[in-house]
């Protein structure tokens, strides 16, 4: 269990934090959506990963195999990247309506043509 | 027998509802069959309650996989509960929903807001019903995904951020719950619930346990609108349509409750919760701060959604502070309280959008009078506003009672103490709508006269009896709500 032996987690975490850090720290909308998906992107690592055994096959029983990777951690991912590719595309959707309607795409600007109404 | 695929076709049915729709491309047709199949949900989910109230949880394997190894449907008497609350509202908001939506929406999209609308009915049966925690995470994201969807079919342009900015907090929050369900099966090695339980208490490393609750209440919360993660909700709730107002209000943060209480009840058990981990303190104090400070913004509020919006927050902390005593008690009261606000909240939402159907919106200054040109709605507003203040003989009495007798119980004296210095508060937030609509003339300009169509004005209000009757005859919902949490917390370790 050494640093390199938990290199994966290591990876997860800085995508982790790097998504999220864009999705707070960015004012324009379509920035914050490729945050969001920096951020879901690394949920796929951290089950992923640790799924994968060296040497180890997909699991079909026949001889000459001993060792299997295990596969639902794929199954799973498949399906988060699917709602993850639903997410982007409704995200862009309303950010391609929001530009229709305030004519900006900058959070700092939506608000303060917010604020001008009331 | 039909009836042995109850479990599953709660979900499926809508979500084969909504593509038939779309392909239909009739807004009529559309709402023909959003009303018959939510219809048939109510159907299914009260036999369903009956049955597993008789006979104990009802497993359901998909494709005939035996659990662990498939997806597995439970019902017990918690979600049966749940599902039942979510296609009752559903089902009361259809009639409503074909003036409503003729009114605030172009006729062009109206198909594609019943098809949303199932697929968030869907989405919601899903989540409650399942026993699987990733396919909970699946049904979580229909039913976001089409909430987001709903939120921007309002007509303020403002409703575009509203469900932009819902879109980035609850895609974290679910995020957030995926890797909880992840570090959760890195150490079990499953995905079943009831399974899950069994092997946790197995587990002697606890640090990833830890590590997976911390991400499941916070991503939780986030859908719950847990105070301080409910920023998301007054816009959301404000700009949406107000039958979809209404909907969200009533079912989609309850079921997310519920959801947590799974988690915590069912997969860890109360003991690990709330006496190896400080769950309960935490979210005994962002209650009390939903409480006070939630209560206290809706008063200022210049919108009645908006109010009832931050209401929401402050309710929903009644409920969490039902969850943090971690006893079945408490978590009953929770449960009840689930059931009450959501009738409460669902029937003044609908009111709202009565009103704004005939005056034109919802801010203050045009409801001035209202009590003149609508008594009807008004007046079942006030009852409304009377059960989120827990006056005795409303819905909202009687959780607050079951929620106070539990703090008793405990010994948590400041908690009673919480719960009856916020509903003033509640009394202070009502109290703006009686103030503008009795004691106010109406403006000069005010556009139409009279109630709303029987279509609207019926739904609201057999809702408002409803609340009345659940508040004089407690003992139904309390009797289910106590099972539901026995049912919870039975499968604890």
């Amino acid at each position: 269990m050494s640093l390199f032996g938990h290199f994966s987690y290591w990876a997860t975490v800085f995508l982790l934090m790097t998504g999220l850090y864009i999705v707070i720290a960015r004012g324009n909308l379509v920035k914050k959506l490729v945050g969001l998906g920096i951020f879901q992107t690394s949920v796929y690592l951290l089950y992923v990963a640790p799924g994968k055994l060296i040497g180890g096959t997909a699991p079909i029983v026949g001889p000459g195999f001993t060792l299997y990777s295990n596969p639902l951690p794929q199954v799973l991912i498949l399906t988060a990247i699917v709602v993850g590719v639903a997410t982007l595309a409704l995200g862009l959707a309303l950010v391609v309506r929001i530009r229709e309607a305030y004519g900006t795409v900058e959070e700092d600007e939506l608000l303060a043509l917010d604020a001008q109404e009331d | 027998m039909l009836a042995d695929h109850f479990p599953v076709l709660l979900a499926v049915v809508p979500l084969i509802a909504a593509p038939a729709i779309v392909v239909a491309r009739s807004g009529f047709l559309g709402w023909v069959v959003a009303l018959v199949v939510s219809a048939a949900t109510v159907a299914m989910s009260a036999a369903l309650l009956a049955r597993a109230t008789v006979s104990g949880p009802i497993s359901y394997a998909i494709g005939s996989w035996p659990p662990p190894w498939g997806i597995e449907y439970r019902v017990d008497a918690a979600n049966a509960l749940v599902a039942l609350l979510v296609s009752g509202m559903a089902f009361i908001a259809m009639p409503y929903a074909r003036r409503s939506v003729a009114a605030e929406i172009e006729q062009g999209r109206h198909y594609l807001f019943y098809a949303l609308l199932m697929l968030c009915l869907s989405g919601l049966l899903g989540m409650a019903l399942t026993g699987d925690a990733f396919n909970l995470f699946v049904f979580l994201e229909i039913s976001s995904l089409s909430t987001y969807a709903l939120i921007a079919m309002g007509r303020n342009r403002r409703a575009l951020t509203a469900a932009y900015q819902y879109l980035i907090l609850g895609t974290t929050g679910a995020t957030f719950y995926v890797i909880g369900i992840g570090l959760l099966y890195l150490v079990t090695g499953t995905l079943n619930f009831v399974d899950m339980a069994a092997r946790l208490a197995l587990v002697t490393d606890t640090r990833p346990l830890v590590a997976g609750l911390a991400f499941i209440t916070v991503g939780i919360g986030l859908k719950l609108a847990l105070f301080p993660l409910h920023a998301w909700l007054p816009n959301a709730y404000t700009y949406a349509p107000s039958v979809v107002s209404a909907f969200l209000a009533a079912t989609a943060t309850k079921v997310a409750i519920y959801v947590l209480m799974r988690v915590y009840f069912s997969v860890y058990g109360i003991d690990a919760v709330f006496r190896d981990m400080p769950i309960g303190p935490v979210l005994a104090v962002l209650s009390v701060a939903a409480l006070f400070i939630a209560s206290a913004t809706a008063i200022v509020q210049a919108d009645l959604k908006r109010l009832l919006a931050y209401s929401s927050v402050g309710q929903i902390g009644y409920i969490t502070l039902g969850i943090s005593l971690g006893s079945v008690p408490g978590l009953a009261a929770a449960m009840a309280h689930v059931v009450n606000h959501g009738v409460t909240k669902a029937a003044l939402f609908l009111l709202a959008g009565a009103m704004a159907l005939r005056v034109g919106g919802t801010g203050f200054e045009r409801l001035a009078g209202l009590g003149r040109t609508m008594p009807v709605a008004s007046f079942a507003f006030v009852v409304g506003g009377l059960s989120l203040i827990g006056v005795p003989g409303t819905a909202g009495f009687a959780s607050k009672w079951a929620l106070v007798s539990a703090a008793i119980a405990a010994g948590k004296w400041w908690m009673v103490a919480a719960v009856l210095l916020s509903s003033l508060l509640a009394v202070a937030y009502v109290w703006r709508f009686v103030e503008c609509a009795y004691f106010r003339d109406p403006p000069a300009d005010a556009p139409k006269r009279g109630e709303a169509p029987l279509e609207m004005t019926g739904p609201a209000l057999a809702l408002t009896v409803l609340v009345v009757v659940l508040g004089l005859h407690a003992t139904p919902v309390l009797e289910a709500a106590t099972r539901a949490a026995q049912a919870l917390a039975g499968v604890a370790r």
